[in-house]
């Protein structure tokens, strides 16, 4: 999947200071781009259906399936509806528990987006704080932030992950793995992805500080965080929206990956990796709607982020234009 | 060097390696759902582990493909004095894999061994039992108490070489809760038919054939590689492929799609294993749940309600498909004749539900619960059903389900007995009731090795003194029947909720022959490659 490469979304912030991506996003050249492009559109409705599903799963879905009083074992494996066997309460089956597909696949979503969106925001917030720190201040704080970064560059995000995931794991005990599993898996995620954000906003940061709106906020005398919160960073985040879109998808990808080697989400509990985990153990059994199901949703999911995190850096980037 | 020299030389060096390697070497894959963890043979008293280092390691007695006790590294034995002095006479020309010969030392080094802190196989030798020296090849146990089946669990007390335990730092045995391996933990040295060449555990584990085995060898193998394979799905398919000869379980819901495959079939039969539920009764208040100050489980009445809530035949029907034997015992109906005339408590979850509110809690309760998924067959999910049930009596289930090197590392003496709610499978080491009520029925103290196994700490001293008549009687009949009033006793108490036998399903290659005890034993030993 491509990911912009610092000097790449360095362009998207265009003349400097002048013009704050924000105000971009509204013109009507952004508005206009959305429109024209087919693919794009129908991306976007998956994932605004998907993140409106997951909202509203307790209201959309028939069936409540993370709660083990209404879960009846007596219902297992029931094949869709359209299959010998099926059941029309549950129109894509059950699983081995009993669970309804269709209802666990949205509170799955839910929780899925909810570990991806958060473990996302939670990677921006420190990327773009130890970016804007590196940047501004330069020197032995910039070689030591971003000598760190690119170590952890030289590992998969899915290792780190796994790492980080033991780790908590190990201070969160005595926690039930229920309540624990979430905040877990968001610093997990968090934890693993802040690089992309930290390199990209100190590129950007280094070419701002320089400028004389920075100086001249220095010579009034305001100390560095307000010079870096309030006159820097509105200028550097443009970029970070793209990368907030685009890893979206990939942090959905690791909740599930994780979940699916078992250090995830617990089965009382399945998000989608968890349930294409179980799912997985009857492939050779022959419910296929077990495993099937969720993962073409999150197949669909990932790639309708991706589509739409594509055209949102192509529609950014001036120099396409 | 241009391309086809390249492809000539590598071309020679492929057919130069073929020619070198050994003619005929018969390598048998095997791959389990769980891990080896320890090779300390006094570390984890688990069929599992318990199989795989018995192919290394032998007991002064052995069992047969019908179970039978035989003679193992003694050649035979005589019971003295009414079963208060035994006397073994060992054979002689056995080694250790390191050379060295086995004598009466090894015995006694052993039997001091498995008895000390940290051991899980205490109530293999008797806490007061004396060994004495005869000589280098006879040695004398004496009992203050008759014990007549003193040698039916032998067979799983493993011999250890006395001067290789000492000068490898090995004298302790290794507990289940130790995070740093010992030496004897990754290292063996036994007098088995095969020897470990290298163990990585978690990752495989290699057997050589011991050329210098004393027995008569059944086996054609010159090498067993083994490796732990969690996954259900991945189990089975490296089985098909022919990556795998041997695995064990087969899922039970993929039995029919192996069965259907020309590369494999699947072995079957009825397990003697017992699958249960239990609680903890015997701390003040419980480690892990919302009711503080008392345990609710020391209240018979949330026992019952517990049995009642749980529905066997529905997860036989869905969790097991079929493949399961309900069972209202905490043993197998062919190891006690009177098995039939229990019954288990009726389904009835608004009967359990007003139970629970007569003991006080109307709204039921929270409590954790701890479950191995890679031991038993299904384990995961049988636990994940039972959460479903007591939900709808009210009982909130935080489920912990663990691999078992965690679950185990937590739930047993070593750990501290640190559960409120566990899953566990018992088969009995004797094969008879003694055992199942010695074991995980008796009354838990310190300095006594009664009650290992009862993670619950179930106690009625009743049931202790007949399972201490229950070792010495001799007559068949009354020894039955005073089982039959022990069992009496437990049930009525609903000590335990006893859920179902589960069934053998083992993944045999169609290369491989292979025979199948009864008690889940994966013997390589007896297995034959084409």
């Amino acid at each position: 999947m491509p990911t912009p490469t610092p000097e790449e979304v360095k362009g998207l912030v265009g003349g400097g200071a002048g013009s704050p991506v924000i105000r971009k996003i509204l013109d009507s050249d952004i508005l206009h781009s959305f429109r024209s492009s087919k693919l794009t559109m129908v991306a976007a409705t998956i994932v605004f259906l998907c993140f409106f599903g997951a909202l509203f799963a307790p209201l959309i879905a028939p069936f409540d399936p993370f709660d083990p009083a209404k879960v009846f074992l007596s219902d297992a494996s029931i094949p869709p509806v359209w299959q010998q066997g099926g059941d029309p309460r549950f129109v894509i089956g059950t699983d081995d528990q009993g669970r309804d597909m269709f209802s666990a696949i949205l509170y799955g979503l839910r929780v899925s987006l909810a570990v991806g969106g958060l473990g996302v925001l939670l990677a921006a917030v420190i990327g773009i704080t130890l970016g804007l720190v590196a940047g501004y201040m330069g020197g032995r704080i910039d070689a030591i932030i971003m000598r760190v970064a690119d170590v952890q560059l030289t590992f998969p995000a899915i290792l780190i992950a796994l790492l980080i995931d033991g780790v908590a794991q190990g201070l969160f005990r005595g926690l039930p793995r229920e309540q624990s599993a979430i905040p877990v898996l968001v610093i997990s995620i968090g934890l693993s992805f802040w690089v992309q954000y930290a390199r990209t906003i100190r590129g950007s940061t280094l070419v701002e500080k320089n400028k004389d709106y920075v100086h001249a906020a220095r010579l009034v005398g305001l100390p560095a965080p307000i010079i870096m919160l309030r006159h820097v960073l509105p200028n550097v985040i443009g970029p970070v929206l793209v990368i907030l879109t685009i890893n979206l998808g990939l942090a959905v990808i690791t909740e599930a990956t994780l979940s699916f080697l078992g250090v995830g989400l617990p089965p009382t509990q399945p998000s989608l990796g968890t349930l294409i985990s179980i799912g997985n153990k009857y492939l050779f059994s022959g419910d296929w709607w077990i495993v099937a199901f969720p993962g073409a949703t999150l197949a669909i999911l990932v790639l309708a982020v991706n589509l739409l995190g594509d055209w949102l850096r192509d529609a950014l980037n001036p120099r396409l234009r | 060097m241009n391309l086809r020299k390249f492809l000539l030389a590598a071309g020679a060096a492929i057919a130069l390696s073929v020619a070198l390697s050994p003619a005929h070497a018969v390598t048998l894959r095997y791959a389990n759902q769980g891990d080896l963890k320890s090779l300390d043979p006094y570390t984890l008293n688990e069929t599992t582990a318990n199989a795989h280092l018995g192919h290394v390691y032998e007991g002064l007695t052995s069992r047969g493909k019908d179970l039978k006790i035989g003679p193992g590294l003694a050649e035979r034995w005589e019971v003295l004095d009414g079963a208060k002095r035994w006397r073994f006479y060992l054979r002689k020309g056995v080694k250790f894999h390191n050379g060295e010969d086995f004598t009466a030392d090894d015995v006694i080094f052993s039997a001091n061994r498995v008895r000390s802190t940290g051991s899980n196989f205490a109530t293999r030798v008797p806490k007061d039992a004396k060994f004495t020296k005869i000589d280098d090849h006879t040695i004398d146990v004496e009992l203050p108490s008759p014990n007549p089946i003193m040698h039916a669990q032998w067979d799983t007390w493993y011999i250890m070489s006395k001067k290789w335990a000492e000068a490898n730092n090995a004298v302790a045995p290794t507990p289940a809760a130790a995070t740093t391996p010992s030496h004897a933990s990754l290292n063996t040295n036994g007098t088995g038919p095969f020897r470990i060449e290298s163990h990585q555990p978690g990752v495989k584990t290699v057997f050589k054939a011991n050329a210098a085995w004393w027995g008569k060898k059944e086996h054609n193998l010159d090498e067993i590689i083994f490796t732990p394979i969690p996954n259900d799905a991945t189990r089975v398919a490296a089985l098909l492929s022919g990556e795998v000869d041997v695995i064990e379980p087969v899922p039970v819901q993929d039995i029919a799609r192996v069965n259907s495959s020309a590369s494999a079939k699947v072995l079957a039969g009825p397990e003697l294993r017992t699958i249960f539920l239990g609680f903890d009764q015997i701390r003040d208040e419980l480690l892990e749940s919302n009711v503080k100050g008392k345990n609710p489980f020391k209240d018979v009445r949330v026992r019952q309600a517990f049995n009642m809530a749980v529905d066997k035949e529905t997860i036989k029907a869905r969790v097991m498909r079929g493949l399961s034997t309900p069972s209202a015992l905490m043993i197998a109906p062919s190891l006690f004749t009177h098995s039939k005339d229990f019954a288990s408590p009726k389904f009835d979850p608004e009967a359990a539900k007003k139970l629970l509110a007569d003991a006080g809690y109307p709204n039921g309760f929270e409590v954790g619960m701890d479950c191995p998924n890679d031991r038993y067959v299904n384990d995961g999910p049988i636990c994940q059903a039972v959460v479903g049930m007591l939900a709808r009596i009210g009982v909130k289930v935080n489920l912990n389900a663990q691999p078992k090197a965690q679950y185990f590392a937590k739930v047993l003496k070593s750990g501290g007995y640190k559960t409120s709610f566990y899953l566990l499978g018992w088969t009995p080491g004797t094969f008879d009731s003694h055992n199942v009520l010695f074991d995980i029925h008796g009354c838990r103290a310190d300095g006594t090795p009664r009650g290992e196994s009862n993670l619950g700490g179930y106690c009625n001293k009743k049931v202790d003194e007949l399972t201490d008549k229950i070792l010495v009687e001799s007559d068949v009949a009354k020894r039955d029947a005073m089982i039959k009033e022990a069992f009496q006793i437990t049930t009525g108490e609903f000590g335990y909720v006893p859920l179902h036998q589960q069934a053998l399903s083992w993944g045999v290659s169609s290369k491989v022959e292979l025979s199948q005890r009864a008690d889940n034993s994966v013997l390589l030993y007896w297995a034959r490659k084409n």
